[in-house]
C-alpha cells in the first residue's frame, strides 16, 4: 500500500509546475528532482502565510494582555463598558480584513512564481 | 411574563426550524449532501450559518446574566467568542478547508497517519460536543419554565426531539438554511426589543447604572456560586483564564470546525470567516445592552438563580401593556431559536463523530442512527445534573477545546516535525488535564482558594502543558514523524488553483464520498491509473 502511495505523491510537482496531464513526462528522475524543489516552494509559502499570521495575532494579542491589567488600575466601569462593549469589534474585523488580503496576496504572488518557471505550460 | 404570547412566538420558531429542515429534506439527496451539503455553500450564506450556530443560549441569555451579577470584567466573553474566529482565520481556517477532511478525527489521522491519534480525538470531540450540549438543553428548559411554567425537562425534550427531527432528516444541507435563518431571527430578536427598552430608558430620565468596583456577594447564584466566588478571590487570573480559554478554544470547538468544511475552497474559508466576524461582533453588540439595562431595572435577579433569564423579563418590565408582551415574546423565540440552532449544529458534528468511528457502515440510515445516539446521552445528563449556569458550563467546554484541539490544529498546521506520540501526549496532558479540572470544579472538590481558581480557570496553565507536551514528545520521537508529511503539508497549504488530480496526499485520502474534491476532475484519477483508484478502496 505504501508503495502505490508513493507513486500518488510523486505526482505533486508536475502540478506545481503546471505541467498536469502530459504523461510523456513522468520519467521516474525527473519527478524526485522536482519533488524536492516543489516542497521547497511549499515551504516559502508557509513562511510567508506563518508570518502574517503571527502578525495578526501579535497586533491582536498584545492590546489584550494589558487591557485587563489597565482596566483593573482604572477601575472606571463605563470606560471598560465602552471599550470591550462597542469599541473592540470594529478593530477585530479589521484586523482580520488585513490579514486575507495579505494571505491571498501571499497565495497569488506565489502562484506567479510557480507558473513563473514553466511559462511554456501556462495556468492550469 | 405573558404565556398568551410566548407561546406562539416558541411554537413558531420550532415550527419554522421543521419546516426549513424538511425544504432541505427534499434537495438533499447524497451522502455528501447529508454531511457537507455537497461543498456548495457560499460565504454569504455560510457566513450566516455558521454565526447562526454559533450564537448559543450562553450568547443570548448568558452573557447579559453575567453582566448583571459580576459586571464588566465578564464583557471578555462576547470578545473572546468574537476574537476566538480571528485565531481561527489567521491560523486554521483556509488549511483545515484544504486538508479536505470532514471531521477532527479525520484531519488528525490524515496528517499524523495514525489510527489511535484519530480515536482519541473522536472521544474529546464527542466529549467536548456533549459538554456543550449539555446547558443548551438545561437553557431550553429554564426558558420554558419561566415563559410557561412547564416542567424543567419539558424545554430540554422539545430542544432534543425538534433537533434530531430536523437533523436526521435532511442532514448538513437542511440545517445550512436553518442556522442561516436562525442568525437573523435571534439578531432581530435583541434588536427590535433593544430599541424599545433603550427609548424607555430615556424617557426615565436615562441614568447610567453603578458598577460596584468588586463583585456584588454572590448570594445564593444557585450552582454557580463556586464561580462566583473564585472571581472575587483572584478576579484578574479568572479574566485571563476565560481570554486564553475563548481566543483560543473556539477553533476546536466540533460544531464550528465542521462549517469550515461546508465552503468550496480554502479561499471561500478565509472570506467566510471574516464575514462571520462581522456578523457575531454586530450582534455581540446587544446582550450587553441588555445587561447593562438589567443592572437598573432588575437589579433583584443576582440575588436569585435567574440571573440568565435578564433578557426574557426586561422587555416585559420596561415597557408596559401589550406591546411588552409582544417584544417577550420576540425575545422567547429568539432565544429558543439559539437553542435549537446551536444544539443542531453540535448534534450534527457528534453524531457525524459517532457515525463514522463508532457505528460499523456509513450512509444515510446509520447517520441518523449517530443522530440519536448524539442526543440520548447529553439529554440525560441535562435531566440528571441541575442547574450549572449556562455560560459557566460553556466556558468549560472552551477550556477543554483549547488544550486539546488547539495546539493538535496549530502544530499540524504549521509544524513538521509533530508526531503521533507527540499529539497524544499533548491530548492527555493538556485536554485530559483541562476535562479532570473542569469536572472536579463541577463537582465541588474544592470550593475556595488558590486551588479552586486554578481549577475553575484551567485554560491559563492547561493550554502551555498542551502545548509543550505536544512539542517536547515529538522533538523526542523524531523516528515516528509521518511518512507523508511534506505531501500532506503542501495540501494544507497550496492554494487549490494549483491543484491537479496528482496532487492528493494519501494521507489525508479515505472514503471516496466524503473527500469529494471540487477542484479535482474524473480525468486527472484516471490518468494515474489502477494505483490511483485503489487509494479509494
Amino acid at each position: 500500500m505504501s508503495e502505490l502511495r508513493r507513486q500518488v505523491v510523486t505526482g505533486e510537482p508536475r502540478t506545481v509546475h503546471g505541467a498536469a496531464g502530459l504523461p510523456g513526462l513522468r520519467t521516474q528522475g525527473e519527478i524526485d528532482e522536482q519533488t524536492t524543489l516543489g516542497a521547497a516552494y511549499v515551504r516559502s509559502l508557509m513562511r510567508s502565510q506563518l508570518r502574517a499570521g503571527i502578525a495578526a495575532f501579535v497586533v491582536l494579542a498584545v492590546p489584550v494582555a494589558v487591557l485587563p491589567l489597565f482596566f483593573g488600575a482604572l477601575r472606571n466601569g463605563p470606560v471598560e463598558w465602552l471599550v470591550l462593549g462597542f469599541g473592540c469589534y470594529p478593530f477585530l474585523v479589521l484586523i482580520a480584513w488585513w490579514y486575507v488580503r495579505r494571505a491571498e496576496r501571499n497565495e497569488r504572488d506565489f502562484a506567479d512564481l510557480v507558473r513563473g518557471r514553466t511559462p511554456e505550460h501556462g495556468p492550469q | 411574563m405573558n404565556e398568551a404570547y410566548a407561546i406562539p412566538a416558541v411554537a413558531v420558531v420550532v415550527l419554522a426550524t421543521v419546516l426549513i429542515g424538511g425544504f432541505g429534506l427534499r434537495i438533499s439527496r447524497t451522502t455528501s449532501d447529508f454531511y457537507v451539503a455537497s461543498r456548495t455553500v457560499g460565504p454569504r450564506l455560510n457566513a450566516a450559518a455558521i454565526s447562526g450556530e454559533y450564537l448559543s443560549a450562553a450568547s443570548f441569555l448568558g452573557v447579559a446574566g453575567l453582566l448583571l451579577v459580576h459586571g464588566p470584567d465578564m464583557l471578555w466573553y462576547p470578545v473572546g467568542y468574537t476574537a476566538g474566529y480571528l485565531v481561527l482565520l489567521v491560523f486554521v481556517a483556509a488549511p483545515l478547508r484544504r486538508s479536505g477532511a470532514y471531521t477532527l478525527p479525520d484531519f488528525a489521522e490524515g496528517r499524523l497517519e495514525s489510527r489511535e491519534v484519530r480515536r482519541v480525538v473522536s472521544m474529546f470531540v464527542v466529549g467536548a460536543g456533549w459538554l456543550y450540549l449539555v446547558p443548551q438543553l438545561q437553557g431550553a428548559g429554564l426558558t420554558l419554565q419561566i415563559l410557561t411554567g412547564a416542567p424543567r425537562w419539558f424545554g430540554g425534550a422539545l430542544v432534543a426531539a425538534v433537533v434530531i427531527l430536523a437533523v436526521a432528516a435532511g442532514g448538513m444541507r437542511s440545517i445550512t438554511f436553518v442556522q442561516a435563518f436562525q442568525y437573523w431571527l435571534k439578531l432581530t430578536a435583541l434588536l427590535v426589543p433593544a430599541f424599545f427598552l433603550v427609548l424607555a430608558w430615556h424617557g426615565d430620565g436615562g441614568s447610567p447604572p453603578t458598577f460596584p468596583s468588586t463583585d456584588l456577594p454572590s448570594a445564593g447564584v444557585g450552582a454557580g456560586q463556586p464561580l462566583a466566588t473564585s472571581r472575587a478571590d483572584h478576579p484578574l487570573y479568572a479574566t485571563y483564564g476565560l481570554i486564553v480559554a475563548t481566543f483560543l478554544g473556539t477553533m476546536g470547538l466540533p460544531h464550528v470546525v465542521v462549517r469550515f468544511y461546508t465552503s468550496p475552497n480554502g479561499r471561500a474559508a478565509r472570506r467566510t470567516t471574516v464575514v462571520v466576524l462581522a456578523l457575531v461582533g454586530v450582534f455581540y453588540l446587544l446582550p450587553p445592552l441588555y445587561g447593562w439595562l438589567g443592572r437598573i431595572y432588575a437589579p433583584e435577579l443576582t440575588a436569585a438563580q435567574d440571573a440568565d433569564a435578564t433578557v426574557l423579563l426586561l422587555p416585559g418590565r420596561m415597557v408596559d401593556g401589550v406591546a411588552g408582551d409582544l417584544l417577550g415574546a420576540l425575545v422567547a423565540g429568539g432565544a429558543f431559536a439559539a437553542f435549537l440552532s446551536t444544539a443542531s449544529g453540535l448534534t450534527m458534528a457528534v453524531a457525524g463523530v459517532v457515525s463514522q468511528d463508532v457505528l460499523p457502515a456509513r450512509g444515510v440510515r446509520h447517520f441518523r442512527l449517530g443522530v440519536l445516539l448524539a442526543m440520548a446521552v447529553p439529554l440525560g445528563g441535562a435531566l440528571l445534573v441541575d442547574g450549572v449556569p449556562v455560560a459557566d458550563a460553556v466556558g468549560m467546554a472552551f477550556a477543554v477545546s483549547a488544550s486539546s484541539f488547539c495546539p493538535l490544529l496549530v502544530l499540524g498546521i504549521w509544524w513538521r516535525r509533530l508526531t503521533p506520540p507527540g499529539a497524544l501526549a499533548g491530548l492527555f496532558l493538556g485536554g485530559g488535564s483541562a476535562l479532570l479540572a473542569v469536572t472536579l470544579t463541577v463537582s465541588g472538590a474544592a470550593t475556595s482558594g488558590w486551588l479552586h481558581t486554578l481549577l475553575a480557570w484551567p485554560a491559563v496553565w492547561s493550554v502551555p502543558v498542551g502545548f509543550l507536551a505536544m512539542i517536547l514528545v515529538s522533538l523526542a520521537t523524531p523516528d515516528a514523524i509521518p511518512t507523508h508529511t511534506t505531501a500532506t503539508m503542501t495540501r494544507l497549504h497550496l492554494p487549490e488553483t494549483l491543484w491537479s488530480g496528482s496532487l492528493r496526499p494519501p494521507g489525508l485520502q479515505g472514503r471516496g464520498e466524503l473527500r469529494d474534491q471540487p477542484y479535482t476532475t474524473r480525468t486527472h484519477d484516471e490518468a494515474q491509473g489502477p494505483t490511483a483508484r485503489r487509494e479509494h478502496k
